[in-house]
């Protein structure tokens, strides 16, 4: 094993365990900071993909804006931090299998991939990831019209919040 | 390559070598003598920060017509050395309900996301931690986890000052990271690069504050407020809150807050003298040696300091819905106009000659700014009527 299969085993198997204490633990905000912690395992995975820019866009609006969020919508909506119900309901075997069988046809599906037991190739020195993605996001020929797609959409998802949260009572005194 | 021209290579290429000679491995001995140089810089800036502590009194005194700590040593030179003997024999109290190990944790997460930061300062030309593509970005996402930490001591703490203190520090610094994420666009426009090598190198004839007066100006704001330094200082109210989300802790872990909030004032001062004042050039002198090069940047990086100390023990702090209605109402839309002006101006003026960049690009920044101030003005005018209208409707007409 190459000293970056130990890292990724390492980042992997801690990402995952966050995952699960995100998922056990009673106390809800315990729940959401290990939700960052697996976050930012999950931008470690990408810092070991050479992926420097989507690495540190999931800390810049994963934890900084997303978790923040949690964080504060926990805090101010529940009185008491324990969640005292039952963790699982009748179906959890569903679940796990499903679970399973996905992890099962996602492994053999990418086993059959010739690129699978191949260590990635270092990238030349003067690879531009970033512009590359710049100019992929602003071309025509590429994915302009997605993106702005999805920014029209995340800017009336932003408006309708404004407008379900706007009081117009409490406007005039 | 000598020693003067490339110091920490060449370090670093002898202790590798000698390493390698014991019969280290090499991937090994290169991981050992990289942990080495972070360790090394860690215990350089903390060192700094021992000495911020003084700086700052000493600054304060000035301003507020004092002398300052003067008994300890010469010019009180060795009082924080007493102040730190004091935290670290001082009571570790932990209270009752807290969170422990949250409660725990927030003080070094605190101290990191301000150590995190010097990983992409560039110290000289050639000494630099990493020159991350994205150096820019990382600024944010350092202060990602001072947020979080921030908000982590306020709950663990079980008191709900504390609690109250980190909510309002928290909606500051979530808030005014907006216009600080914009305004650190423009100097990514300029050099046409995130990294912060590349920034300081774009500066060459003229630093960007000339080009970019304005963006300088908003990125201070908002970096004084995402220190939470007053003008913002909301988390700490003597009569209300007492010292916000930090009133639990004690010894050492509070010093930690303190020491990261005075290293992290000192970063800040850094990073807006390298994003707009051209980072460690100084006419050319930062070519004659490495360690020149240092010299100028911890010097400029005091006195981007001194400017927030400045405003710091100037002005008079805001109320909350002041500096929210500032930030979300103001500042955040004019950043976002600067932001338009200066891509549409770098497009119009990519072929012209320097001098009438540099016009084009000043003029844009000073009519942006006059007409975001004549907006506000006639807002608050009709604002002010308004109020005055209500309490006494005979001298609105007036």
């Amino acid at each position: 094993m190459t000293a970056q299969q130990i890292i990724f085993m390492i980042v992997a198997a801690y990402t995952i365990g966050s995952g699960l204490m995100v998922v056990t633990t009673r106390n809800l905000v315990h729940a959401a900071l290990w939700l960052v912690s697996t976050l930012f395992g999950v931008a470690v995975a990408y810092a070991l993909l050479n992926a420097n820019f989507i690495a540190v866009v999931q800390v810049v609006v994963y934890i900084g804006a997303i978790a923040i969020l949690f964080i504060f919508a926990v805090m101010l909506t529940r009185k008491d931090m324990r969640d005292s119900g039952p963790q699982m309901n009748k179906n959890w075997w569903a679940g796990a299998l499903v679970a399973v069988l996905v992890f099962a046809g996602l492994a053999f599906l990418l086993s059959g991939w010739s690129g699978f037991r191949n260590i990635a190739a270092e990238l030349p020195a003067e690879f531009d990831a970033i512009g590359l993605l710049g100019e992929a996001l602003t071309s025509p020929e590429a994915f302009v019209l997605p993106f702005e797609v999805a920014s029209v959409l995340l800017l009336a998802a932003l408006v309708g919040a404004v407008y379900v949260a706007f009081n117009p009572r409490s406007d005039k005194k | 390559m000598s020693f003067w021209n490339d110091p920490l290579k060449v370090a670093a290429d002898w202790l590798e070598g000698l390493l390698t000679g014991w019969g280290l491995d090499a991937v090994f001995a290169h991981v050992l003598v990289a942990f080495l140089g972070v360790f090394l810089l860690i215990a350089l800036l903390m060192v700094l920060d021992i000495f911020l502590v003084w700086i700052e009194r000493k600054v304060v005194a000035r301003f507020q017509d004092r002398v300052g700590p003067n008994r300890v040593g010469p010019f009180g030179l060795i009082q924080p050395f007493a102040d730190i003997i004091k935290l670290i024999i001082k009571e570790d109290t932990t209270p009752g309900g807290a969170d422990k190990v949250v409660y725990n944790l927030a003080p070094i997460l605190s101290m990191m996301s301000v150590l995190i930061l010097w990983a992409v300062v560039p110290l000289a030309p050639v000494m630099l931690g990493v020159d991350l593509n994205v150096g820019v970005l990382f600024l944010i996402a350092a202060g990602a986890i001072g947020t979080l930490s921030i908000i982590m001591a306020g709950w663990s703490s079980n008191n709900k000052f504390a609690m109250i203190g980190a909510f309002r520090q928290v909606a500051v610094m979530v808030s005014f990271e907006i216009p600080m994420l914009t305004m650190l666009m423009i100097p990514t426009i300029y050099a046409g690069s995130m990294s912060m090598n590349t920034i300081i190198q774009a500066q060459d004839p003229i630093p960007f504050f000339i080009l970019s007066p304005l963006g300088a100006l908003i990125f201070l704001i908002a970096a004084i407020a995402e220190l939470g330094r007053a003008p913002f200082d909301l988390a700490e109210g003597e009569s209300e809150l007492v010292s916000g989300f930090n009133i639990e802790y004690s010894g050492m872990k509070f010093g930690m807050f303190y020491a990261g909030e005075l290293l992290h004032a000192f970063t800040f001062g850094g990073f807006w003298m390298i994003l707009f004042f051209g980072g460690y050039r100084f006419f050319g002198l930062e070519q004659v040696s490495p360690f020149l090069a240092i010299l100028i940047l911890i010097i400029k990086a005091m006195i981007g300091y001194w400017v927030i100390m400045w405003v710091k023990y100037t002005m008079m702090r805001i109320r909350i819905d002041q500096m929210l209605g500032f930030n979300w109402k103001f500042l955040t839309p004019l950043a976002f106009a600067l932001l338009l002006v200066t891509a549409l101006m770098n497009a119009l003026l990519a072929g012209a000659p320097t001098w009438l960049y540099v016009l084009g690009m000043l003029l844009a920044n000073v009519v942006t700014g006059w007409v975001a101030l004549e907006i506000a003005r006639s807002v608050t005018r009709k604002e002010r009527m308004q109020v005055e209208g209500v309490k006494n409707p005979v001298e609105a007409h007036h």
